[in-house]
């Protein structure tokens, strides 16, 4: 996998990036803009959490915590303490990467399957908090929530605003992420993600990388959680609840893990066909997203990209 | 009369539904331990097998008039077989894999078992009668105890320590021990690993559902029940560490009481003091109270 890419591979590289970028950027006035909020919003957070599983090895099954805190906080500082909605997002984002270093600098110190089942503990914690604390309105969730002006002057209740403010809040977060992937530090996580023992005895202090990996991954996925809780102007504790961790892990393995829009993509195909089902099939879904599961673990593990990009790779060597 | 300020029969009966949650932590996880042994996968779907033992003796009962004595051994069979089945057609296919897509593919059973079950009979719960014989409770002076309820902690109890007895005393358990050390060795000694990891895996699953079967009459027999109840069971899993079945038994034990006692003088932190105490675990004693650093 770690073959150095040739220039020509580079250019269509930034061709296609550039080309998806134009196509989000036309893309309002073809498609209803709520949709490709929820699922910019969603491909965010599973590249978040991709950049954890896929990058350094390191599988949360408790990412819903942070999507959920951050929209819960967001959406009580607009709301209740009239902060424009700018405000609103970075203290999400803020919260879930404290909330995410509380979680790291515990899983930590566990590997493999019991840091999955750690986060997911951690996380039904967070859940019954939110549950209980009178403040986020418990089974009835946050409701109501502005959208406001953004720093005071656009008026996002448009919208198509909205959609730009959300496609630019998306961009951020995953050109962060790429940027990490290919940075040094994202070579460390990868090097540990191979060979952990290896990357000790070369000198690294590995627990400071990999907590530094879920700090980065729960602050994005805080910022996707916030973002999220403008556009629908509610947060619910369904974005809290487990399900909602293993929905991310599902648009990750089913896009691709560790690959780069993998997750996207898989955010994109998921969301779009609980929107076509959930009229049609009723709580048909979740057997349908299980099902999805077992095929992507038993047959599919590459996932779409992951398998697309294989396959491109066979059409070069030939 | 009174202790601690708290009326006796109030204490009294917190602490009992704290030993009965507690043996069923003690069972699922004495499960999941010795699958995780053999198997190294976590089964997240052991929640959903819980479930699947209650409804089937909700159903039998009901439906076909079935008593609770034959289900309790009949509920366990047939879900102890519907895992041989998982095993055999999918998880098999995994043990080469990393641990990890093990969880992540009976992850994805729990949610089809669930949908299937939430499709068929709704969310709202069915209620399951005490059979005869168990019916009724003794007054004990301090507190009132029903007589099933000491009867769940009873079974649950033997059913552990046979486990225990099981793996710990016989020869298949020292296959099992052995297979969990080193299964290429074992299976160079001429033993059937394969069939010794298909017979762990439905043994494990049965287990579960003998928890749901004696859960039914205590308990709302509801299609949600077993996800609410695993992620607590994997608290106490990384509290106790999966390396020892006494140990696995003890923790479950002690946190269910240790609920009892939350839910008797800060009723609101129940939910989350196992949680609490899995932090506090990770913090002074990473590897787990049992665990092997």
């Amino acid at each position: 996998m770690s073959t150095t890419k040739q220039p020509s591979a580079l250019i269509k590289t930034e061709a296609l990036y550039t080309a998806l970028f134009v196509v989000g950027l036309i893309a309002p006035f073809a498609v209803y803009p709520t949709f490709l909020m929820k699922l910019f919003c969603f491909a965010l957070f599973a590249s978040a959490f991709n950049l954890l599983l896929g990058f350094a090895g390191l599988l949360s099954f408790g990412h819903a915590a942070f999507l959920g805190t951050a929209g819960y906080v967001c959406g009580l500082m607009v709301r209740d303490m009239g902060v424009t909605p700018e405000v609103g997002i970075i203290a999400g984002t803020a919260a879930a990467g404290l909330l995410g270093w509380l979680f790291g600098v515990l899983a930590i110190r566990r590997t493999g399957i019991y840091f999955a089942m750690i986060t997911l503990a951690l996380a039904q914690m967070v859940y019954f908090i939110v549950l209980q604390v009178k403040a986020t309105g418990g089974e009835d969730g946050l409701q109501g929530v502005p959208r406001g002006h953004l720093f005071g002057l656009v008026d996002l209740s448009d919208n198509i605003a909205m959609y730009y403010l959300v496609y630019a809040v998306f961009s951020i977060g995953f050109f962060i992420i790429y940027r990490t992937i290919h940075s040094p530090f994202g070579q460390i996580l990868k090097a540990i993600r191979e060979n952990e023992p290896r990357a000790i005895s070369l000198g690294y202090d590995v627990n400071k990388f990999k907590l530094m990996a879920f700090v980065i991954s729960a602050s994005l996925a805080g910022l996707a959680g916030a973002t999220k809780t403008l556009v629908f102007q509610l947060t619910s504790l369904s974005d809290v609840h487990w399900h909602m961790s293993g929905e991310v892990v599902l648009m990750t393995l089913l896009g691709g893990l560790g690959t780069i829009l993998g997750p996207a993509v898989g955010s994109a195909t998921i969301v779009t066909l609980q929107n076509e089902l959930a009229d049609k099939v009723g709580s048909w879904v979740t057997v349908i997203m299980g099902l999805i599961f077992v095929v992507c673990v038993l047959a599919f593990r590459r996932g779409i990209v992951g398998e697309i990009q294989a396959l491109i790779q066979r059409a070069g060597i030939r | 009369m009174e202790i601690l300020g708290v009326p006796s029969a109030l204490l009294g009966s917190q602490l009992l539904v704290g030993l009965i949650n507690g043996s069923f932590y003690a069972i699922l996880s004495l499960g999941l331990a010795i699958i995780f042994g053999l198997l190294n996968i976590i089964n997240f779907a052991h929640g959903a097998q819980y479930m699947m033992g209650a409804f089937i003796a909700w159903l039998a009962l009901t439906k076909f008039n079935v008593n609770y004595w034959v289900a309790l051994i009949a509920a366990p069979l047939l879900v102890g077989l519907f895992g041989v089945i998982l095993e055999r057609t999918m998880l098999r296919k995994l043990y080469k894999l990393d641990h990890l897509y093990g969880l992540l593919l009976t992850f994805g059973l729990a949610l089809i078992i669930e949908g299937v079950f939430r499709d068929q009979f709704g969310i709202s719960g069915e209620s399951y009668d005490v059979p005869d014989a168990l019916a009724g409770g003794i007054n004990l002076g301090f507190m009132f105890l029903p007589i099933y309820r000491a009867w769940v902690i009873v079974a649950s109890l033997t059913v552990c320590f046979g486990t225990w007895y099981m793996i710990e005393k016989t020869r298949l358990g020292a296959y099992l021990r052995a297979g969990t050390e080193n299964s290429q060795m074992v299976q160079a000694l001429g033993i059937n690993v394969p069939l010794l990891i298909t017979f762990t895996y439905g043994y494990g699953v049965a287990l579960a559902a003998f928890a749901g079967v004696l859960a039914a009459p205590v308990f709302q027999v509801n299609p949600l029940m077993g996800s609410n109840l695993i992620i607590v069971v994997f608290a106490v899993v990384v509290i106790g560490g999966m390396g020892s079945i006494l140990g696995s038994i003890v923790t479950g034990i002690g946190l269910g009481l240790i609920e009892g006692l939350t839910r008797v003088f800060y009723p609101e932190a129940s939910a989350v003091v196992v949680f609490v105490i899995m932090v506090i675990v990770l913090l002074v004693r990473p590897a787990g109270l049992f665990g092997k650093a």
